[in-house]
């Protein structure tokens, strides 16, 4: 599946151990900078009920859901602990500062 | 025939490829290089000690006159080439001079970055790059005047170091929440931040600059929060930019620096790049080892070595400031494929952290003590299965085979007479027999009859050790309960503790108290967080990242990601004004339900988080604050109408309600904290099931407290009975003071009665009237940062970015 990248923002956009929203044709995306500057983009929507990932507390390379406090992984978009479920994770990509994510092959067809 | 070979800049780089070249193939070209700075080749590196005294410029020169004569190179000091002919193959330099080349290198290294604020051309504003910028500083430095130096990462603070053992006094102000972000994680970061300032060095952090004041030469530097700090020197470090300008105008392919392959060959195959300026891989590089790696590789080429390739490695970061020694090493982020080992001494203010990947060490980062960084960088280049070694990893190469290495056992060979805890001078001896002839089983009743741990608590671990070694299976560590799975210390330890050894930022309390991870968890990081703003109030600045949603964005997350919106209706008395304006904004912003809540205002349910700011704004115009009805914090006062109206009422309750909701609004405490306050004992508002209410009666006062309607029921407790109003607001504010001080994070009132009793409450705030009035000074103290309207706050701007998505990517953008 070929994708593209999209430039949405700058890494300082994003609160360290914050996260941002990104609204895209493929829903809405959050996209989260760790304690140590990492970035991941993973849908915004908990595999519990729903819940908006990007409101929750960040810490290590997870984020905690404001819902009822799943722990999502960042990187595998994997639920941690006892509980199972996943979100799917987007590419990310910082250059000079920039932030880009990779959007699927739906922008092909659109084009 | 002998070929031409042209150099541009004779940085580190280039100087380096000669030394390589001269080796490989002496006389096969004859060089030439043009330098813009007016010198020879130096040790940029070592300007640090130069501006610190500890060197001067002879010491740090790599290639003296001498040597370009004796390998006849040819170099034009002062001249900074203009232009490359690509079709004519020549250069041509400011001082005009043009020079033919049959292979050309690029080495023009990097660019300091000038934040483009007001002010930034000023006289007295300085980069640190060159000599010259160190000899401008050595002369600002006579004036032993102040200098702020912009940029907390390796250049900024080298330079603050220097200026500062020239006798200036520095302030470092630094955009991110610690220092050397990229290179060291938050709780090294914490720790370099806490050297600096024991040396005198003043730092600021999450500190946007505005701009530099003055008339043409530097005042001060004024901050986006409006602090102004006076200076006559300002320095910018806030990065460097690959000198690119150059190859790009010549046509070259330019990305972030000079493209190359891996044999440092440009766009162009007779134009060669190394250096800062060399983009490599997708990565360009700003520490000499890869660049001298570069060097190696483009040195071959030039010597016909086809093979040499240019392969990149992780160069460790260490800061050169003579007394503070850090080492940071690869890729120190965490994820749940990897696991982090870190070790901290606090006493020693030492860190140390390891991050594994597949039992192998990927990232190191070291703080204090980093003689082994040079291990550890051996054993992540080899990729070394650390599985056997593991628990002894930490400890370095020195702990590797043979001694003892089990922390218990450790504790057992102690000698009776060594000393546990040093604050109180107990040793082993004393501590063992005092359990052993009292039959103490518990860690307060050891620190209760021996004093051991009980000051600082750096030792309670060995108490424990000694406890388990003594009791065997009847000693039960698990009898306090850890805070979360970061610590063994309990709610308890760790809030004595941060007031003990004055710890005033969450990653002071992470290192000081030895947590097992680098930045906690989201249970922790909220009741640090609520510890810190209670024990520090106008000194910590509120963490927010370490905040609940709700508290983050001032209104309740609902089931659907919206949000609701309960501003405060004081004593849950409202107007027609009030009422008017709630229902303008619920039209405007089509909300879809309003809602009396059960703690007597008007809730707003179903609001887009996009539209709080603008509902905030319009419900500020009619006078209305937030309700904090998210808030670990003042929630309601309900009151009935007293006086005012009712037949039964003994005292103004509607108007103490107020007065008493007006007095404590915005105030952190552990958990919510409801009020009510009864005209009669009929007691309309529920004030017995609160967790402190009042019932007025003929004679005064009945305040209440401990009441609990709602996981449990249980009626208050009485705490006393006060003659006046101001006495009662003097109790409760006492009261909930000691409660703000005392109680664990998410511990209701009622709770935390239970666990420290009742009686105990009633003596230190009824009996002991100076025990009281200090609470109550302290709460008015604290009350003075608290009373801030987060509502008013985010509509002048604060926080934007939260209501805002950083995107919006529609077909159109994706497809285009
Ligand atoms: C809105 C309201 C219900 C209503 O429509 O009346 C309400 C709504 C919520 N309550 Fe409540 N409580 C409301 C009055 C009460 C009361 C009655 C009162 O305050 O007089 C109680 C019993 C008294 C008490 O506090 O114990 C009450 C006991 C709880 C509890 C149980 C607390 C406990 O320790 O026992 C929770 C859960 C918690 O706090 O962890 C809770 C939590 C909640 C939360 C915050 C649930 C959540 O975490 O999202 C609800 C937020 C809804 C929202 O977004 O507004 N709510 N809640 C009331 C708001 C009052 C206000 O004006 O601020
Ligand atoms: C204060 C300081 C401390 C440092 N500490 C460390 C450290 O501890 N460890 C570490 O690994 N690295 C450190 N560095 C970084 C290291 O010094 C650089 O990575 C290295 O010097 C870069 O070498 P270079 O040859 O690419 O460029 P430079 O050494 O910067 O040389 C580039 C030269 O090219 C000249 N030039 C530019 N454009 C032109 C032109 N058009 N024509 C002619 N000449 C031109 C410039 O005048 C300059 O002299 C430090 C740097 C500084 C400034
Ligand atoms: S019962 Fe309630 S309303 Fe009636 S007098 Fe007493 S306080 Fe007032
Ligand atoms: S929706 Fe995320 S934990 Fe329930």
């Amino acid at each position: 599946m070929s994708s593209k990248w999209v430039e949405v923002g700058s890494l300082d956009d994003i609160p360290s151990r914050g996260a941002r929203c990104v609204d895209t044709y493929e829903g809405r995306l959050a996209v989260f900078r760790t304690a140590e500057g990492q970035v991941f983009a993973i849908e915004d929507h908990c595999p519990h009920k729903g819940g908006p990932l990007s409101q929750g507390i960040v810490h290590g390379a997870s984020v905690t859901c404001p819902l009822h406090n799943w722990v999502i992984s960042l990187e595998t978009g994997k639920a941690l602990g006892a509980d199972e479920g996943a979100v799917r994770t987007v590419p990310v990509r910082v250059e000079g500062g920039r932030l880009f994510i990779a959007l699927g092959s739906r922008a092909e067809k659109a084009a | 025939m002998i070929e031409k070979l042209v150099i541009i800049g004779n940085g580190m780089a280039p100087g380096r490829m000669l030394e390589h070249l001269l080796e490989a193939a002496p006389g096969r070209y004859q060089v030439t290089i043009f330098n813009a700075e007016p010198r020879v080749n130096y040790d940029r590196i070592m300007l640090s000690p130069v501006l610190s005294g500890e060197k001067d410029y002879e010491q740090i020169i790599i290639h003296g006159d001498g040597w370009y004569v004796r390998n006849g190179i040819t170099l034009y000091k002062g001249h900074r080439i203009e232009a490359i002919d690509r079709v004519a193959r020549t250069v041509t330099s400011s001082e005009g001079v043009t020079e033919a080349y049959d292979k050309l290198v690029i080495a023009t290294g990097s660019n300091p970055l000038i934040i483009p604020v007001p002010g930034h051309d000023f006289a007295g504003v300085l980069t640190y790059r060159d000599l010259d910028d160190v000899n401008a500083m050595l002369l600002a430095a006579q004036s032993r005047a102040k200098a702020v130096v912009i940029g907390g990462g390796l250049l900024g603070l080298e330079a603050a170091a220097g200026l500062q053992s020239q006798g200036m006094d520095v302030t470092v102000v630094h955009l991110m929440p610690t220092l050397m972000e990229r290179q060291l994680d938050p709780a090294a970061g914490y720790l370099l931040q806490k050297a600096l300032e024991t040396r005198g060095i003043k730092v600021l952090t999450q500190a946007n600059t505005k701009a530099i004041l003055g008339n043409g030469k530097v005042e001060a530097v004024e901050l986006a929060d409006g602090t102004i700090i006076p200076a006559t020197l300002v320095v910018m470090a806030a990065g460097i930019r690959p000198n690119a300008a150059l190859a790009r105008e010549a046509g070259l392919s330019v990305e972030r620096g000079i493209v190359v392959d891996d044999g440092m060959r440009t766009s162009d195959p007779d134009i060669y790049a190394l250096g800062e300026c060399a983009e490599v891989g997708g990565r360009v590089y700003g520490l000499v080892a890869p660049l001298y790696e570069m060097a190696r590789t483009a040195a071959a080429r030039l010597a016909g070595d086809e093979s040499a390739r240019f392969v990149h490695l992780d160069t460790p970061t260490k800061l050169k400031v003579t007394g503070i020694d850090v080492y940071s090493l690869g890729d120190f982020a965490d994820g749940d494929d990897r696991e982090e080992i870190v070790l901290r001494d606090a006493s020693a203010d030492v860190y140390k952290r390891l991050i594994l990947k597949d039992d192998r060490i990927i990232g190191t980062v070291l703080f204090g003590e980093v003689a082994d960084g040079a291990w550890f960088n051996d054993l992540k280049k080899k990729a070394a299965n650390i599985s056997e070694m593991r628990d002894t990893l930490i400890f370095g190469p020195a702990f590797q085979g043979g001694g003892t290495s089990d922390p218990a056992a450790a504790v057992a060979a102690l000698p009776d007479d060594a000393e546990i805890c040093g604050c109180n001078g107990i040793c082993k001896g004393k501590i063992t027999s005092t359990i052993k002839a009292k039959g103490l089983t518990t860690l307060d009743e050891v620190r209760a009859h021996t004093k051991a741990s009980a000051s600082c608590g750096t030792c309670t671990g060995l108490v424990e050790q000694l406890m388990e070694l003594t009791l065997g299976d009847a000693f039960d560590r698990s009898a306090v309960q850890p805070m979360c799975a970061c610590t063994p210390l309990g709610h308890d330890d760790v809030r004595r503790l941060i007031v003990a050894k004055s710890l005033k930022t969450v990653p002071a309390v992470m290192q000081e108290l030895e947590w097992k991870t680098s930045c906690g968890c989201a249970k922790c990081r909220p009741a640090l967080n609520y510890y810190l703003v209670c024990d520090w109030p106008g000194e910590y600045a509120d963490d927010y990242q370490s905040r609940f949603i709700n508290e983050r964005v001032h209104a309740n997350i609902q089931k659907d990601g919206t949000f609701s919106v309960v501003p405060r209706m004081w004593g849950g008395v409202t107007s027609s004004k009030e009422l008017r304006a709630i229902a303008d904004v619920v039209d405007k912003f089509a909300i879809p339900t309003v809602k009396v809540t059960g703690g007597q205002r008007i809730d707003m349910l179903g609001v887009r988080k996009e539209d709080l700011p603008a509902v905030w704004a319009d419900l500020g115009k009619a006078g209305f604050v937030s309700g904090h009805a998210y808030a670990k914090g003042l929630r309601t006062v309900k009151t009935c109408v007293g006086t005012d109206w009712c037949r039964f009422g003994t005292q103004d309750s509607t108007g103490l309600g107020i007065r008493i909701e007006k007095f404590m609004w915005g105030s952190w405490t552990p958990a919510k904290v409801k009020m009510a306050v009864s005209g009669c004992p009929r007691n309309c508002s529920e004030a017995t099931c609160k967790d402190v209410g009042v019932i007025c009666v003929d004679s005064g006062y009945e305040i209440h407290f401990a009441g609990a309607a709602g996981l449990d029921i249980k009626g208050t407790e009485i705490l006393g009975q006060v003659k006046t109003e101001d006495e009662t607001v003097e109790y409760i504010a006492a009261l909930v003071q000691m409660y703000r001080e005392q109680a664990r994070y998410l511990e209701r009132i009622y709770k935390w009665a239970k666990r420290i009793g009742v009686d105990e409450i009633r003596r230190q705030i009824v009996q002991d009237g100076d025990r009281r009035r200090s609470y109550f000074e302290r709460f008015v103290f604290s009350q003075k940062f608290a009373q801030v309207d987060p509502w008013d706050e985010r509509v002048s701007g604060k926080d934007k970015h939260e209501f805002r998505p950083m995107a919006v990517v529609g077909f159109a953008e994706a497809a285009e």
